[in-house]
């Protein structure tokens, strides 16, 4: 087999990812569950009132699904550590940040996106009208990938520890916050007819820097955990 | 060079710790009743405030203190991976339970200075908020150390994470405080210092300084421990042991 | 001094449970601090020193 150029190297670690995941569709499904029912626990115990509902309900939505993508975390690298895949993209000749980064992008396919199709729905049983679950969804197809990506420093830093699943939450949710804040906040800024431009530009460049350093980050954290 | 790098090895720098501890735990104590007697005894009472604002003397030197330490531990974890040094490593960890500690006194005199001040025990405003928030990276740091069992790995995580979140830091805060002006509302954003007048400023200058070198002290108590159990397969610390029982 | 008698003092112009609560707090964690680390010298300080001789003891004994 010939030298794979960087770009096939990374659509292979897509690609094996996919392939992987879909043998086991199950993993997907149960973060979309996730996701409904945290989002409806929020009307049984809050109440039912509608306005209150609307109001809140960019900061629910925002909120369920930054816990469904940090659950989601766990298969992100434990599947190729246990079954040693993981210590071969170590010692492959590609850059460990690029397969890192094609990994992370299939985690986003997987969890993310699935994520922003279904939060019209959700949208919708907490009455929010439609220009704010479009701008929702926008927030959401912005912040979902830089969750990922921050998720993986944290979800390589934790491999093969005891209480991993825990403790991945307590470390990456403070990261998450700035997310959130500007994810929430533009939906809410457009509720209240302020303008929100800012905010979707912030969360660009949350994207475009964490693109760039999370994968730098996590190749470091997989090389401490590895070796 | 030499000279500075030989304190860079356990061996060297636990006699060195143990000798200037006692200098740094004495001075914290001198500047502590320096401050407290400034802070009760010399700063006038706040025409709106009245005695409550005392406690910033207290409130804001931790405050200060558990941003400094962060910084601190961030450094010590860049340098324990730049150079691979195992005191670097040792550093880092024995500071973030002082950090975590004086994050804590924060956020609880905060509390307790909010009350009497707008009515309520806590306020989402953007410092006490940030404040929680660093003691969440605190605890999150010290959770993954003690998780991991192989002491160079827990080290080397932990170090990623210190620098991961000390970049962060400044990022958190902008957000919070952008969160916190657009959720204004009818109440407006308390300030929480009064009009300063002088010997206010000294006072709590002084007892910034009294907690800076506490830490240090606490630290560098911490770091011996810490050197003892990393170390305590060398022969000179069975030496040192078997000395210290007689 | 601007207390007018030391009952005035531990008043604090009526904010006493406010300012000796956020004191009194801060001091007991910040000795508590000083006295775990201290107990936790010694102690690694006499764990070890066993564990030295019961090494030493199995050398000799060999």
């Amino acid at each position: 087999m010939g030298q794979l150029s960087l770009f096939g190297a990374l659509r292979t670690v897509v690609a094996r990812d996919i392939t992987l995941a879909m043998r086991r569709r199950a993993d997907v499904f149960t973060t979309l569950f996730f996701f409904i029912i945290a989002v409806t626990l929020f009307p049984l115990g809050v109440g039912p009132d509608p306005e209150m509902l609307r109001v809140i309900a960019p900061g629910v939505i925002w909120v369920a699904a930054l816990l469904a993508s940090m659950l989601a975390l766990e298969r992100l690298f434990s599947a190729d550590y246990q079954d040693g895949t993981l210590e071969q993209l170590l010692l492959a000749p590609h850059p460990l940040s690029l397969l890192v980064l094609g990994k992370v992008l299939t985690h986003w396919l997987l969890t993310g996106v699935p994520l922003v199709l279904l939060s019209p729905l959700l949208g919708l049983q907490l009455g929010m009208d439609v220009p704010a679950i479009g701008l929702l969804m926008l927030t959401l197809l912005l912040g979902t990938p830089v969750l990922s990506l921050l998720g993986s420093v944290g979800a390589a830093l934790t491999l093969g520890v005891r209480g991993g699943g825990v403790l991945v939450s307590l470390l990456v949710l403070p990261l998450y916050i700035p997310v959130l804040i500007f994810g929430a906040g533009a939906v809410e800024a457009q509720a209240v007819s302020v303008e929100f431009d800012a905010y979707l530009y912030l969360l660009g460049a949350f994207l475009a820097v964490s693109m760039f350093l999370a994968p730098l980050a996590a190749s470091a954290a997989l090389r401490i955990s590895v070796e | 060079m030499n000279f500075l790098l030989s304190f860079s090895s356990p061996k060297t720098f636990y006699p060195l710790a143990g000798k200037l501890l006692p200098w740094f735990a004495g001075v914290a104590v001198l500047l502590i009743v320096l401050g407290l007697y400034l802070g009760f005894f010399v700063a006038p009472t706040d025409y709106k405030q009245g005695e409550s604002y005392r406690i910033i003397f207290v409130h804001v030197a931790a405050a200060w203190m558990s941003m400094f330490i962060y910084v601190v531990m961030a450094g010590w974890s860049a340098a324990g991976m730049i150079w691979n040094t195992k005191l670097s490593d040792m550093m880092a960890g024995a500071l973030a339970p002082t950090g975590a500690l004086f994050s804590f006194i924060a956020l609880w005199t905060g509390a307790l200075w909010g009350k009497p001040t707008w009515g309520t025990y806590w306020i989402w405003d953007a410092r006490l908020t940030s404040e929680l928030i660093l003691l969440f990276l605190y605890i999150g740091y010290i959770a993954l150390r003690s998780a991991i069992d192989d002491p160079r790995r827990a080290a080397r995580a932990s170090a990623l994470l210190a620098i991961v979140g000390v970049i962060n830091i400044p990022i958190i805060y902008f957000s919070v405080r952008w969160w916190n002006t657009l959720h204004q509302g009818a109440s407006v954003s308390p300030t929480m210092a009064p009009k300063m007048a002088e010997t206010m400023l000294l006072a709590m200058f002084v007892m910034a300084v009294a907690f800076w070198v506490y830490t240090i002290a606490v630290v560098l108590a911490r770091v011996r421990s810490e050197i003892l159990e990393r170390e305590r397969n060398t022969a000179w610390v069975a030496e040192l042991v078997l000395e210290k029982r007689k | 001094m601007i207390w007018a008698s030391w009952a005035d003092f531990f008043a604090m112009g009526g904010y006493a449970f406010y300012v000796w609560g956020s004191y009194v707090v801060t001091a007991v964690l910040m000795i508590a601090e000083v006295i775990l680390v201290m107990r936790r010298h010694r102690a690694t300080l006499a764990r070890l020193a066993r564990t030295v001789s019961a090494e030493q003891m199995r050398v000799e004994g060999e």
